[in-house]
């Protein structure tokens, strides 16, 4: 059990070790997102922005456009709310070499309440053209993720999470951008999953194996570009999709996935997420249960879409 | 200090760009005319004396950057990039057209010489110090350059940029306001006041200059003041006027989003001395 911020933090005093044009900025959280281990080692080229993520982002863009590549952390609720303009129009448009990587991500930001909780931000970020967009499942999917947007050109958007969370990928696994990965074959239907709820559905398809439904988990730890090869292949081969995410069930992977299929492969898809509602205050693992995040209510989805792929 | 040769060349130079400013607007049937023409003279002074730059290889490694803030003015920068030699001037006629490099606001992927893209005020002060402390990270001798509009500085964000850039001491960093005291709804201090420039900037840890933005000596000298100071960005502070040049066009609001119209371009090259 580890968080993906703190895969992240680790892993990028590995980057700024390797690569001296790796550079890193933050708005007041660097203890919070990790960035204060970059900070200690390379004082030089870490640039606190305070509490101005607007400004942040912007000199991202003009770091980036002077050769370096940034790395941006702050929460996700502020780096895709707060500074959305400019990461729209001072790095995107220009297809800058920015990476925004969002901490905090989703209702796990637990006690700071639905202010701090970012249920939007896949949604937002998916929008804009020239982002691509991740949400890995673990530690070494983030560790692998961080290595894979340093080697890309251009922006991304990563999303992390605050709270510890079970390793999916114990072994080391590249991270392809664009490539989600089948974790498990099943063919009654399949999980399509992002973030920490890949883990929830390797378990949920353990339970339903004990009903005799055959489920397969499809991970994405890549919302943007979608694995849209995967995906049809899934609706094909198992006739019906349960996507899940620590996210609203609008516009992130449930709705790309809806998207996809909708044009490609219609079959019935279920989606698990916030329904359009604010996070509150709690801690994460009460909040997951309270909004039906859990292995249990990826059971009932399941049956519910097996059930509807059997309707005549 | 420039000298009396230097003067009267550049003097020429920007005559000859508010011609082509004045037939791209009216070419594109839309834009901005009055925040180019007030921001013309500084942009000529930075493109043909003080920026190092190199038209034939705009990718320069050690290059100064300018990064046009108030991205309205782009007819302004586009005509001192063609003259520069960045591109053809023919292009010039092609502004604001579907498939043409020269889009209604800076676009970097587009246009050869133009190093961010900007019209969404208030952004590219941010950008400069960025580009300013990649030079510096580099170690690099390049300075950045950006011109702000007095409207724009209503915008948070540019109190923010201009926060950092005194707080990393982003010396290499020369910012240049258009004070030509007019935004689209009238003039700036109705809309909402922004003065007082010069000490808001002090206050904020700048060094601040002010000069009169369309005497090419004085934006020199001051250009070249804003180079030897250390340890601190500099703000010029150009007191312009809106629609300079086009004695119609002056001190008008009215003018700010609006190009000139076949008769007003006639008009207007006439008083500029172009036949």
């Amino acid at each position: 059990m580890i968080a993906t911020r703190d895969a992240y933090g680790q892993t990028l005093v590995e980057l700024g070790r390797e690569n001296p044009s790796v550079v890193v900025l933050d708005a007041d959280l660097s203890g919070s997102t990790k960035t204060a281990l970059f900070a200690k080692e390379f004082p030089q080229r870490f640039f606190n922005a305070g509490i101005a993520e607007a400004n942040m982002l912007g000199m991202a863009a003009g770091l980036a456009a002077g050769g370096q590549i940034p790395f941006v952390s702050t929460f996700a609720v502020f780096a895709s709310g707060r500074a959305f303009e400019q990461i729209r129009q001072s790095l995107a448009y220009p297809r800058l070499n920015v990476k925004v990587v969002a901490t905090h991500g989703g209702i796990t930001v637990g006690e700071d309440g639905g202010s701090h909780q970012s249920v939007e931000d896949l949604a937002i970020m998916r929008a804009v053209p020239n982002m691509v967009v991740l949400c890995p499942a673990d530690g070494p999917e983030t560790a692998a993720a961080v290595r894979a947007v340093a080697a890309y050109e251009g922006p991304v958007y990563m999303r992390l999470g605050r709270s510890k969370v079970p390793t999916v990928f114990a072994e080391p696994t590249p991270f392809v951008i664009g490539k989600g990965s089948c974790l498990r074959p099943g063919r009654d239907l399949t999980f399509v999953t992002t973030g920490l709820m890949t883990a929830q559905a390797l378990a949920a398809a353990e339970i339903l194996a004990e009903g005799g439904i055959d489920a397969r988990v499809v991970h994405l730890g890549t919302i943007k570009p979608l694995d849209v090869d995967l995906v049809l292949q899934a609706a094909r081969e198992t006739g019906a999709l349960v996507t899940a995410e620590e996210h609203s069930v609008i516009g992130g992977l449930g709705g790309a996935v809806c998207e996809v299929v909708a044009e490609g492969y219609p079959v019935p898809v279920e989606r698990v997420g916030l329904r359009d509602v604010f996070g509150q205050s709690g801690t994460a693992e009460e909040l997951l249960a309270y909004y039906g995040l859990t292995a249990a209510e990826l059971v009932e989805a399941a049956q519910r879409v097996v059930r509807k792929k059997q309707m005549p | 200090m420039l000298d009396e040769l230097q003067v009267q060349e550049l003097t020429e130079k920007a005559r000859q760009l508010r011609v082509d400013v004045l037939k791209m607007l009216n070419a594109a049937r839309s834009g901005h005319t009055g925040g180019s023409l007030s921001a013309l003279d500084a942009l000529t002074v930075l493109f043909f004396h003080q920026m190092r730059h190199d038209p034939s290889n705009p990718q320069w490694a050690d290059r100064d950057h300018f990064v046009l803030s108030k991205g309205h003015a782009a007819p302004a920068l586009y005509a001192c990039l063609a003259h520069a030699g960045y591109f053809p001037l023919d292009d010039l006629k092609t502004l604001r057209r579907l498939g043409s490099h020269l889009q209604g606001h800076p676009d970097m992927r587009k246009t050869p010489g133009v190093e961010v893209c900007t019209g969404s005020l208030g952004q590219g002060l941010s950008q400069a110090v960025g580009l300013a402390l990649a030079a510096r990270l580099q170690g690099r001798a390049s300075r950045t350059y950006c011109l702000l509009g007095d409207g724009e500085v209503q915008e948070g964000q540019i109190w923010e940029a201009a926060m950092a850039a005194a707080h990393y001491g982003v010396d290499n960093l020369c910012a240049l306001l258009d004070w030509n005291g007019l935004q689209i709804d009238g003039e700036v201090d109705k809309v909402m006041r922004v003065t007082p420039l010069g000490p808001k900037f002090l206050a904020f840890g700048w060094h601040v200059l002010e000069v009169d933005g369309h005497d090419l000596n004085a934006i020199a000298r001051a250009l070249a003041d804003a180079a030897a100071c250390t340890g601190k960005p500099t703000l010029i502070i150009a007191r312009t006027v809106k629609g300079k040049g086009v004695p119609f066009f002056e001190h008008k609001a009215s003018y700010h989003g609006v190009p000139p119209s076949d008769d007003e371009l006639s008009r207007a090259l006439e008083h500029l001395g172009h036949s």
